[in-house]
C-alpha cells in the first residue's frame, strides 16, 4: 500500500496489441472514480513515470520468447496479485496460430535469411511461466467485465468471471441464434462475459474468451459438421484464438 | 563534451522502442532507435486461414489501428475476389475510418504529446491542474469511440465489418443522435485548434519525400494511388517500387526508401500531398495552426493531425447526413466473382499508409500474405530526424536533451506492436 493507503497498481505488456490497454483507459473514462482508488504507479504507454513498487500487476501480452520470462518471473515476485489482461496474456490468443506451422518455416516466411537474428518460441499464456491468480478474458477484455473485477480485488472478493457459456447472454439480447441463420458459432462452448458482443453485431462467435471449464466439445463438433464443415473448417474456427487451449488437450489426451 | 543518452523505453508511445544517442567530443557518434518488441509473425499466420477471418485476425495487430488493419485486410480481399461494394458499404466503411482516425488523433495529441508542453510526466496530474483540457480530450475520444462502436461494434477490435460489406447496420434514430453529437463536438474541435495553435513547437526542418495515397476527388483514407511529395505515383499493386525494403546491418529494423535516403507516412504526408482536398473548415484550422504544404518541420505532424481532426469530424457529418437523406437498409454482403485471387489492400491509417497484399487459393485459403506498416516506413526517416536534431540539442543538460529527442519520436506517433513482423530484435 502507498501511504495514503491506496493499491499500487502497475501495467505491464508483452506480446500483444496493447487494445486492453486502450480499453483499460476507456474504461476510466466512464469511471474516473477508480483513478481516486487507487495509486497506478507504472503505465508505460500512457504514462512518463515508472514505480517498481505494486502490489497488483496487470500483464497484458502473451510470453513469445525465452527472454522475457525473466521480466515476467520479476513482476510476480515483486506483486501479491498478478491477474492476466486479456486473452493474449490468458489463453495466448492469436499469438499462438503460428504453432499451427513449423517453427522454422514460420521465422523464415516472415524474415527471410534473416530468421535467425528474431528470437522467438511457440506462444503461450503467461500461466505457463508464472502462477496466474486472475484472468480476465477477451480479445480484447470487456471493459465493464475489467471495472467490475477491479472493484471486487478492492473489495478483496473474487473477480466475477462467469463459467456458463455465450449462449445465455446472447439469448438475453434476443439475438437471432447464428445457427438459425445458417452460420456456425462457437457460443455454446465460449465464456460468456462479453455480453455476446459478436452475435449482436452480426458475427458468429469466434471464443476469444476461450472455453468454459466442461465445454460439450464432441456435441460442439457434431453440431458443425452438421452444419456441413469441412475438418479443416472445423479447425479453423476451434483455432483462431484457442489454438494453445486445443493443443493443450490434445496432448493430455494422446 | 561526450554524452550518452538512452531511453528503454521510451514512453507514451504505441510498443516498446528505445533510443540511443552517444556525443563524444562534440561529434555525434551512434544514433539509433532501437525497436525491442516482441517479433509476432502475422504473415505467417495467416498461411491456411480462411479469407474471410483475415480481417478479424489482422485487426489484432494493432489495438489503435485496429479498425485500419480491418480495412485494408478486407480491401485486399475484396480485390482478390473481385468483391464490389455497394454505396451503403462505402459510407460506412469511410464513417467508421473516420472514427478511428479521431479517436487515434485524440488520444496522440492530448494524452501522449501535450503534457511535454506542459512539463508533465502523462495526461494524470493535468486532470488537476488542467480539468477543462482533459474534459475535453475525454469527451472527444468517447464520442471518436462510440462512433466506430455505432457502426461496427467496438473500436478495438471491429466486429461487423465483413468480405462484402457489413454484418450489422446502424439504426436512423443512432445516426441522428451521433450527427447532433458531432455537431455539438465541434466547439471542442475549435478549442483543440486554438490549443495546439499556441504550443511552442520546436524549431525544426528537414524536407524528406512524404508519401500518402491520393484520389481525385476526395482526401485518400482508403484506396487510391500511392502517391510521393517527388512526382511518384503508382497504383497499390505497384507498392513495392515505392515502399521498396532493404535491410541495414547496424539496425534493428527493415528500412524504406524511394527516391530519397529516407520517406516519411503519416498525417503530415497526407497534410502536403492532399491539402487541396481538405473539408474548408480543416483549411482553416491549418492557418490558424500557421501550415501550408509543404511543411517540413516533423514535430508538425501533430499539428497536422489536428487538421485532420477537424477533416474527419466535418465529413463524419457530412457522410451521416447522407445516409440519414438516403436510408440504411439491411443487405448482405457483396458477392465475390471469382477465386482464386490475388489482392492489394490500401489505406491510410492514422499514422500513415498500411498495405495488405493477399493471395488466396481456390478453397478460400490465404496462401501468401504481406503487410507493409507505416511505423516500419517511417523509422529510416526518424533516424535521419535524429541526426538532424542532435546536433542542434546537444548544448543542452542531458536531461532537456533526453526530452527533446523523446519529443521527435512522438511526434512520429509510432505504433510499434504493428511494426514488428519486420523488425529485428537487437539486445
Amino acid at each position: 500500500m502507498s501511504a495514503n493507503g491506496k493499491p499500487k497498481i502497475a501495467f505491464f505488456d508483452f506480446t500483444s496489441c496493447e487494445g486492453c490497454q486502450l480499453t483499460v483507459v476507456d474504461s476510466l473514462q466512464d469511471h474516473p472514480e477508480l483513478l481516486s482508488a487507487v495509486e497506478i504507479v507504472q503505465f508505460r504507454e500512457a504514462m512518463s513515470e515508472k514505480g517498481e513498487d505494486y502490489q497488483i500487476a496487470f500483464v497484458e501480452g502473451s510470453c513469445t520468447r525465452q527472454s522475457d520470462e525473466a521480466r515476467l518471473k520479476a513482476i510476480r515476485q515483486q506483486a501479491s496479485i498478478v491477474i492476466a489482461l486479456g486473452t493474449c496474456a490468458h489463453l495466448a490468443g492469436v499469438n499462438a496460430l503460428k504453432a499451427l506451422h513449423p517453427l522454422e518455416e514460420v521465422r523464415k516466411y516472415v524474415y527471410g535469411d534473416k530468421w535467425e537474428w528474431y528470437e522467438t518460441y511457440d506462444a503461450r499464456p503467461i500461466e505457463a511461466v508464472i502462477p496466474v491468480d486472475f484472468a480476465i478474458p477477451g480479445c480484447p477484455i470487456d471493459r465493464n467485465e475489467f471495472i467490475a473485477v477491479v472493484k471486487a480485488l478492492l473489495l478483496g472478493k473474487k473477480p466475477p468471471i462467469p463459467d456458463y457459456p455465450v449462449c445465455v447472454e446472447c439469448r438475453l439480447k434476443e439475438n437471432v441464434c447464428m445457427y438459425t441463420k445458417g452460420k456456425v458459432c462457437l457460443g455454446p462452448v465460449t465464456r460468456a462475459g462479453c455480453g455476446a458482443i459478436c452475435p449482436t453485431y452480426g458475427s458468429s462467435c469466434e471464443a476469444c474468451r476461450g472455453f468454459i471449464t466442461n465445454p460439450n466439445q464432441d456435441s460442439m463438433k457434431d453440431v458443425l459438421a452438421e452444419a456441413g464443415l469441412s475438418v479443416e473448417d472445423i479447425t479453423a474456427i476451434y483455432t483462431m484464438f484457442t489454438t494453445y487451449q486445443v493443443r493443450e488437450k490434445l496432448l493430455q489426451k494422446g | 563534451m561526450s554524452k550518452r543518452i538512452e531511453v528503454h523505453h521510451v514512453t507514451r508511445v504505441e510498443g516498446h522502442g528505445n533510443i540511443v544517442v552517444e556525443v563524444e567530443n562534440g561529434e555525434l557518434k551512434t544514433c539509433r532507435f532501437e525497436v525491442v518488441e516482441t517479433p509476432r509473425f502475422f504473415e505467417a499466420m495467416l498461411l491456411g486461414r480462411p479469407y474471410h477471418e483475415a480481417s478479424h485476425i489482422t485487426s489484432r495487430i494493432c489495438g489503435i489501428c485496429a479498425t485500419g488493419h480491418a480495412t485494408a485486410s478486407l480491401r485486399a480481399s475484396e480485390k482478390a475476389l473481385g468483391v464490389e461494394l455497394s454505396e451503403q458499404s462505402w459510407l460506412l466503411r469511410k464513417l467508421t475510418f473516420h472514427g478511428e482516425i479521431l479517436d487515434s488523433h485524440v488520444l496522440h495529441v492530448y494524452m501522449l504529446v501535450a503534457p511535454d508542453f506542459l512539463g508533465v510526466g502523462s495526461v494524470i496530474p493535468l486532470v488537476n491542474s488542467h480539468p477543462d483540457v482533459v474534459l475535453r480530450a475525454l469527451r472527444m475520444k468517447k464520442l471518436a469511440g462510440d462512433l466506430c462502436a455505432m457502426v461496427t461494434g467496438r473500436h478495438t477490435h471491429p466486429i461487423a465489418m465483413t468480405v462484402g460489406g457489413f454484418t450489422h447496420f446502424p439504426k436512423m434514430s443512432e445516426l441522428e443522435a451521433m450527427r447532433q453529437r458531432l455537431i455539438d463536438s465541434r466547439k471542442d474541435v475549435e478549442a483543440t485548434v486554438e490549443l495546439f495553435s499556441k504550443l511552442p513547437w520546436p524549431e525544426f526542418e528537414r524536407d524528406t519525400e512524404y508519401v500518402s495515397l491520393s484520389k481525385p476527388d476526395e482526401y485518400a483514407f482508403i484506396d487510391g494511388d500511392i502517391l510521393t511529395s517527388d512526382g511518384v505515383r503508382v497504383p497499390p499493386e505497384r507498392y513495392k517500387e515505392v515502399t521498396n525494403e532493404f535491410m541495414v546491418s547496424h539496425s534493428t529494423a527493415k528500412f524504406t526508401r524511394n527516391k530519397r535516403e529516407s520517406l516519411m507516412v503519416g498525417a503530415l504526408a497526407r497534410f502536403n500531398n492532399n491539402y487541396d482536398l481538405l473539408h474548408p473548415k480543416a483549411k482553416e484550422a491549418a492557418a490558424v495552426l500557421g501550415m501550408k504544404p509543404k511543411v517540413t518541420n516533423t514535430f508538425l505532424n501533430s499539428a497536422a493531425q489536428v487538421v485532420e481532426i477537424v477533416h474527419s469530424t466535418e465529413d463524419s457529418i457530412r457522410i451521416i447526413e447522407e445516409l440519414l437523406n438516403r436510408g440504411v437498409q439491411p443487405e448482405e454482403p457483396a458477392p465475390i466473382k471469382h477465386i482464386p485471387g490475388e489482392g492489394v489492400g490500401v489505406a491510410e491509417v492514422p499514422r500513415g499508409l498500411l498495405i495488405h497484399h493477399y493471395a488466396i487459393g481456390e478453397d478460400g485459403r490465404i496462401t501468401a500474405a504481406n503487410c507493409i506498416i507505416p511505423t516500419n516506413q517511417n523509422i529510416n526517416n526518424l533516424e535521419h530526424d535524429m541526426r538532424a536534431w542532435v546536433p542542434k540539442v546537444m548544448h543542452k543538460p542531458e536531461p532537456q536533451m533526453q526530452l527533446d529527442l523523446e519529443m521527435l519520436v512522438r511526434a512520429y506517433d509510432p505504433c510499434i506492436s504493428c511494426s514488428v513482423h519486420v523488425l529485428k530484435v537487437q539486445r
